[in-house]
């Protein structure tokens, strides 16, 4: 008896495929002794679904044009040299894959936004494994989707705005992954404009001048378990609408102009298990509605949250909020947001029924804060005597401060 | 003068009033330290102790020696010694002992846990400054304020409430007018402010010198720009002499006219 299993010609018949795109799949190697000694050259002799072995060595090229879904790989590092001359890589094709090449020297320009690796309207792309030096731009992404950039090492030497680029920017892309990068010392180090469904993993963005993350218009992203650190101005999310934030962590943004986060018209996010820690503002939060701040930790920030305006139905639950000079600071008398169940260092309430909730409510607001809102020069009586004692005044009986603005179930315990 | 500063000196250790001093402020570094390792957080936490002690233990440490070595006073005055020199070589023995006992007391306990190799040194040694002048600032105010007045309970009110109005309600005023006139560019004002109040100068200078002045946002920009560059500095330290000479000279006065 015969049994007739029709999974297994598909296999088979995929197999063979597989082979067959194999056996015509051609692999050009290159080096600079060689007789294919030019990235370029080879790239043009090259046809669909070939691979492109590059060796160890110094490369001078510039404006590398990808027309072609090819597989481009370097061995130990090679060097493309731009010598500052314009773009190195400039990918024009779906299926294009770059991996483990070392680019240096991408040439500044005043009118032109050079990037060391620039995509235009082309899907699935894979950029793994390369390190950037001396760059303008890093990688570029535009009006490119379903591609994933990835485990790469952006390394810039900016000194001024006006004349350096971001690490990773997409502009009207979208579905695409970002993960395990490493992005220091460009302009902003993730900057997405236009670019909904992006999912940031894993990176570490640091000592960028401007912002670590800047969001721009960009809708339904999620970014989880990145490390902002020591940026210029911390993170920037502006403009965007259903927003995820989990697990990051947003450290030393520290300066007269500096935030960890910065939310600006942002609605319906959610904002959940990050890390805020000794950045002058935690949390900067403008006109953001429907935003749920969940079991975040707010330690040592000079603010850990400075409501500006218009921001309503938020909700604060199972935050710890630790050693912070001010924990909330607003700038009405209004108030729609809910604090619940938060913990708070400053807390001096007590727990007679032991349930593990204060029975004092606790206000965050401190009459300092309210005042240094309305006048900034009184900033100067930052830890004076008088201040303490008028703070502790308010506390006991508010008169300027929001009057429902308060926790009502204080958390006697650190939420681990 | 120099022996009834070595008397005034060595009294003070013998009554361990000296000591007393010394070893709170001995505890005092080693708990902070104790309980936070970071030297230069240390230093913040011990600025808030220092501009609101100091000047405190300074007025009524000085109000109460006058008063108490009155008699000891009238014998010296009774014998061929300047009275400028013996009212000084007083002045300078109590505010010298009560100096001594923050440099070391503070001292101590930082350099054992490595202030040396620490970058908050700087800091550290302004603060323990701008501390020894306040200690002289306000020890020469309350020597003024009890040679004026013969009746001590007077004497010792006049010395706490002017430490009262210089610790909190100066900055309260302070405050007012800042709200009061904020329609208006407050800048200079605030720092004249700041600068004629020796406490005000104080915590702004050590503010200044560390990380926390960056939430002083615009306003400590423009703290920073004067008080920030080396004339800045210069100039608050020469407030803070004028604020010592001051009391100084007062008591010389006072010293010559009174009549005992």
């Amino acid at each position: 008896m015969t049994t007739h299993n029709p999974h297994h010609k598909y296999t088979l018949v995929l197999i063979m495929l597989f082979m067959g795109s194999f056996v015509w799949a051609k692999t050009w190697t290159i080096c600079p002794t060689c007789e294919h000694n030019s990235i370029k050259q080879t790239i043009q002799l090259a046809v669909d679904h070939d691979t492109l072995v590059i060796q160890k060595g110094t490369y001078k090229e510039f404006e590398i044009l990808v027309d072609k879904p090819l597989v481009i790989k370097g061995v130990e590092y090679p060097i493309v040299d731009g010598e500052k001359k314009g773009e190195i890589f400039r990918i024009v094709s779906d299926h294009v894959t770059l991996d483990g090449l070392f680019l240096i020297n991408v040439g500044v320009s005043y009118t032109k936004d050079n990037a060391a690796i620039r995509v235009v309207q082309s899907n699935h792309f894979l950029i793994q494994n390369m390190v950037l030096e001396q760059l303008f731009f890093g990688i570029y992404l535009e009006k490119s989707s379903k591609g994933k950039v990835y485990h790469n090492r952006i390394i810039g030497e900016a000194v001024d705005e006006y004349n350096s680029g971001n690490g990773i920017q997409l502009w009207y892309s979208s579905d695409v992954e970002v993960s395990k990068n490493h992005v220091q010392g460009t302009r902003d180090g993730i900057y997405l404009e236009f670019s909904d469904q992006i999912t940031i993993t894993d990176n570490v963005s640091m000592d960028n001048l401007r912002y670590g993350l800047h969001f721009m218009f960009s809708n339904h992203d999620i970014y989880t378990r990145n490390t902002f650190e020591n940026n210029g101005a911390g993170v920037a999310v502006m403009f965007s609408k259903f927003i995820t934030m989990k697990n990051n962590t947003f450290r030393k943004n520290w300066g007269t102009a500096a935030y960890g986060m910065l939310l600006k018209e942002i609605n319906d996010a959610e904002i959940s298990g990050n890390t805020f820690e000794e950045n002058t503002i935690g949390i900067n939060i403008e006109g953001s509605n429907r935003i749920q701040y969940i079991n975040n930790d707010f330690i040592g920030n000079g603010w850990a949250i400075r409501v500006v305006g218009a921001c309503y139905t938020n909700s604060f639950k199972g935050n710890n909020f630790l050693y912070n000079s001010f924990d909330i600071s607003y700038n009405s008398k209004l108030n729609d947001n809910k604090f619940e169940g938060n913990f708070w260092s400053s807390y001096t309430g007590y727990d007679l029924d032991k349930d593990g909730i204060g029975d004092v409510p606790y206000r965050p607001v401190k009459l300092f804060s309210y005042v240094v809102n309305r006048t900034p020069e009184t900033i100067v009586l930052l830890r004076s005597l008088f201040m303490d004692i008028i703070d502790f005044s308010e506390r006991v009986s508010p008169v300027f401060t929001p009057d429902n603005l308060k926790d009502v179930q204080p958390l006697m315990k650190i939420r681990p | 003068m120099l022996k009834i500063l070595k008397y005034s000196f060595y009294d003070l250790i013998r009554s361990r009033w000296s000591y007393v001093y010394f070893l709170f402020y001995l505890a005092l570094g080693f708990v902070l330290l104790f309980l936070n390792n970071d030297v230069s957080k240390a230093v913040i936490t011990l600025m808030n102790v220092i501009i609101v002690l100091i000047p405190l233990i300074g007025t009524i440490f000085g109000v109460m020696y006058y008063y108490n070595s009155r008699e000891f006073t009238e014998l010296l005055l009774a014998q061929p010694i300047r009275r400028s020199s013996i009212f000084m070589g007083q002045y300078f023995g109590v505010a010298g002992s009560l100096s001594l006992s923050l440099i070391l007391g503070l001292g101590i306990p930082f350099l054992l846990y490595g202030l040396l190799k620490s970058n908050a040194i700087f800091d550290f040694s302004l603060l323990l400054v701008t501390g020894a002048f306040l200690t002289f600032i306000f020890v020469g105010l309350s020597f003024v304020i009890a040679i004026s007045n013969e009746n001590k309970i007077k004497g010792f009110g006049y010395a706490v409430l002017l430490w009262l109005f210089l610790a909190v309600v100066y900055d309260g005023l302070f405050l007012m007018s800042l709200i009061l006139f904020e329609e208006y560019p407050l800048d200079t004002f605030s720092l004249v402010a700041t600068a004629l109040n020796p406490i005000d100068l104080s915590r702004i200078l050590i503010l200044l010198k560390l990380d926390i002045s960056a939430l002083l946002g615009y306003t400590g920009a423009i703290f920073k720009k004067f008080f920030g560059t080396d004339l800045g500095f210069l100039v608050s330290i020469a407030i803070l002499l004028v604020w010592t000479v001051l009391p100084i000279l007062g008591l010389r006065h006072k010293a010559k006219k009174k009549d005992f």
